[in-house]
């Protein structure tokens, strides 16, 4: 407890009516963090439509391309963001796409599993994980990044050993014409426009239902306690233990959604997909005001991170910079983002 | 006081709680009453929080039993000790700055609109309870979606307890609810558990203020170094007995000296000569 209490006279207090000013409706929008990551992706977009305009920054193909990056980080970040809402981190989320991948292709092409169990089999498993890892959380009280830091080279290890021994290489291919013309090929990554496959639209569903979630649930209060105070919460009856697990199992399962999109586009699972994606979701979030304390965070944020991150590294392409760049370039966002996150969230305290 | 045949609201028999090779409760066993004030009494370290925290569910002893109106339970949460009547005022509150009133209040028992998977929190029913309970303790707020970091120390206070009662319909914890507070607002937190008592609920106070449990007190329970140092009804006690008992009787009498004694020696010094 701030003991903020010698400020006020104690007989006023009790029974005077609070005692809060009026603020202008401008500066209570201007205090939420999605505007600020708003304004920051309407300034790259405008900078690489003038430096990019000319090369195809601006055309269907080229808006197309960076929406398509923004959905490969927007579906797992989504998730990400709630679960640091949550006040837990999720390192093995990029291993865990590489995974779901390796079960969804070796599954349609070794084991001759129709897709539907394939992707049936991926999901239980990465729900499984995501159940144990939450549950490894909050029974021992290890800090959630060192278990899933384990889980980082746990399960990429697992993807290149279960490849490498099953195929005797490090991708399968051949996922395309093991699946044929499979109705599950057209909903993970039917084409909607030249570039944007349904990828996007599970995205668009997925972001809509996390806002929901968070904002107009109990499930979404259970889970910005959990985050605020995780004491405080269990103390008001939050069964803090149960909404940490769910969020890592929901997590895991967004990697496996984001690996039969890739998977089923590409034709091909890879061991080494979704590697740095970890690391991306969590870019995505900061930039969109996501505190990594835990607590307080956005959806709608995320989806803006998202897409900053698509048009930087559409926009870099277009612009014809070397794509060494691009790593620079997050690593600079990142370190803007939360600094004008952090000036918001002083004032917005302050009033 | 006598309570008939009634079994007491809560009855905790020979708790044993351990924190490593630290003894926090050995053998410890209260009972409440319904409509009864039950003070908790003894120096920081003896064991009151670690009492309570097992009585409200927040922690599992490791030895002993909670009986609820005679029956053996076993809280596994928090949120099990709400489903049988027993709210807590936790000494840091547990309430959320960062999150609005209304949310706060109804935390971990959101009232719900809609069907189904289609369930959401009803925001506006939320509120109207926030500021019935809030208006009985006599907090007038004009904005429920107010983060509660927004409000006075006092206000706080009152919220948590105002939380507390409308859980809590068989027994409210209340842990030192009175220290941060001035004596107007303490006057008020007290002003509560006798109306709490009245209406037939029972009471643990947790106080150091000998002035703030008397009065209200029906019987008094004295911790010390985990275990059960005296307990007392209220017709057997004043204040200086009070004292020299939460102090610790016989460490009091010798504090008591020893401050006579210094005293007496900077009284000395201070002579010229």
């Amino acid at each position: 407890m701030p003991s903020d209490t010698p400020h006020h006279d104690a007989a006023q207090v009790a029974l005077a009516p609070s005692r809060l000013r009026h603020v202008s409706l401008v500066r209570r929008i201007g205090d939420r963090p999605e505007v600020g990551a708003a304004i920051g992706l309407a300034v790259v977009w405008l900078f690489f439509a003038a430096v990019g305009g000319g090369s195809g920054f601006l055309t269907a193909r080229g808006t197309a391309s960076y929406l398509d990056v923004a959905t490969q980080v927007g579906i797992i970040g989504t998730t990400v963001t709630l679960l640091l809402i949550g006040g837990e981190f999720d390192l093995s989320i990029g291993s865990m796409v590489g995974f779901s991948g390796m079960i969804i292709a070796l599954g349609v092409t070794q084991a001759g599993w129709p897709l539907w169990l394939s992707l049936l089999v991926a999901l239980l498993f990465s729900l499984g994980y995501g159940w144990a890892v939450g549950t490894l959380v909050v029974r021992t009280g290890i800090a959630s990044f060192i278990v899933t830091l384990g889980g980082l080279f746990l399960l990429r290890g697992a993807t290149i050993g279960f490849s490498r021994t099953i195929a005797n290489q490090p991708y399968i291919g051949g996922v395309r014409k093991a699946v044929g013309n499979d109705l599950l090929v057209r909903v993970f990554s039917g084409e909607l426009i030249p570039g944007l496959n349904a990828g996007f639209a599970w995205w668009l569903g997925i972001m809509a239902v996390g806002a929901v979630v968070l904002t107009r649930t109990r499930f979404g209060n259970w889970v910005l306690a959990a985050g605020g105070s995780p004491s405080a919460a269990r103390a008001s009856g939050v069964p803090v233990a149960r909404v940490k697990i769910i969020l890592f199992m929901a997590v895991a399962a967004s990697g496996t959604l984001l690996a039969a999109v890739q998977v089923l586009s590409i034709g091909s699972a890879d061991s080494f997909r979704g590697q740095g994606k970890e690391f991306e979701a969590a870019i995505t979030a900061v930039i969109g005001g996501t505190s990594l304390a835990g607590g307080a965070g956005s959806i709608i944020g995320t989806a803006i991170g998202a897409l900053t991150l698509g048009v930087v590294r559409q926009g870099l392409f277009f612009a014809g910079v070397d794509f060494d760049w691009y790593q620079a370039v997050l690593g600079l966002m990142l370190l803007v983002a939360v600094l004008i996150n952090q000036r918001v969230r002083t004032k917005a305290r302050r009033g | 006081m006598s309570h008939g045949a009634a079994p007491p609201v809560i009855e905790a028999r020979a708790i044993g709680k351990y924190f490593g090779n630290v003894v926090a409760l050995q053998d410890v066993s209260v009972r409440v009453h319904a409509g009864e004030v039950v003070c908790l009494l003894g120096d920081n370290g003896a064991g009151k929080s670690t009492l309570i925290k097992i009585l409200s569910g927040f922690e599992r002893p490791d030895s002993g039993t909670i009986a609820i109106d005679g029956v053996p339970v076993n809280f596994a949460s928090p949120r099990d000790a709400f489903a049988s009547g027993i709210a807590t005022v936790y000494q840091d509150l547990a309430i959320l700055p960062e999150m609005s009133i209304s949310r706060n209040f109804m935390l971990g028992m959101e009232p719900l609109k809609g069907i189904g998977p289609f369930r959401f929190f009803d925001e506006a029913k939320a509120g109207a309870i926030a500021r019935v309970e809030l208006a009985k303790i006599g907090i007038q707020v004009n904005h429920l979606n107010q983060k509660v970091g927004t409000m006075s120390g006092g206000e706080r206070q009152s919220l948590a307890i105002a939380r507390a009662e409308y859980r809590g319909a068989r027994l409210l914890i209340l842990d030192e609810p009175t220290s941060a507070l001035g004596v107007n607002e303490a006057a008020i937190v007290l002003r509560h558990v006798i109306r709490a008592r009245s209406h037939g609920r029972g009471v643990v106070f947790i106080t150091h203020n000998v002035r703030h449990a008397l009065p209200i007190g029906d019987r008094f329970v004295i911790l010390s170094r985990g275990r059960v140092a005296g307990e007392y009804a209220r017709a057997d006690l004043d204040e200086t007995t009070l004292n020299r008992l939460m102090g610790g009787g016989a460490e009091f009498d010798a504090l008591q000296r020893e401050l006579a004694e210094l005293n007496a020696q900077l009284a000395r010094a201070d002579l010229p000569g």
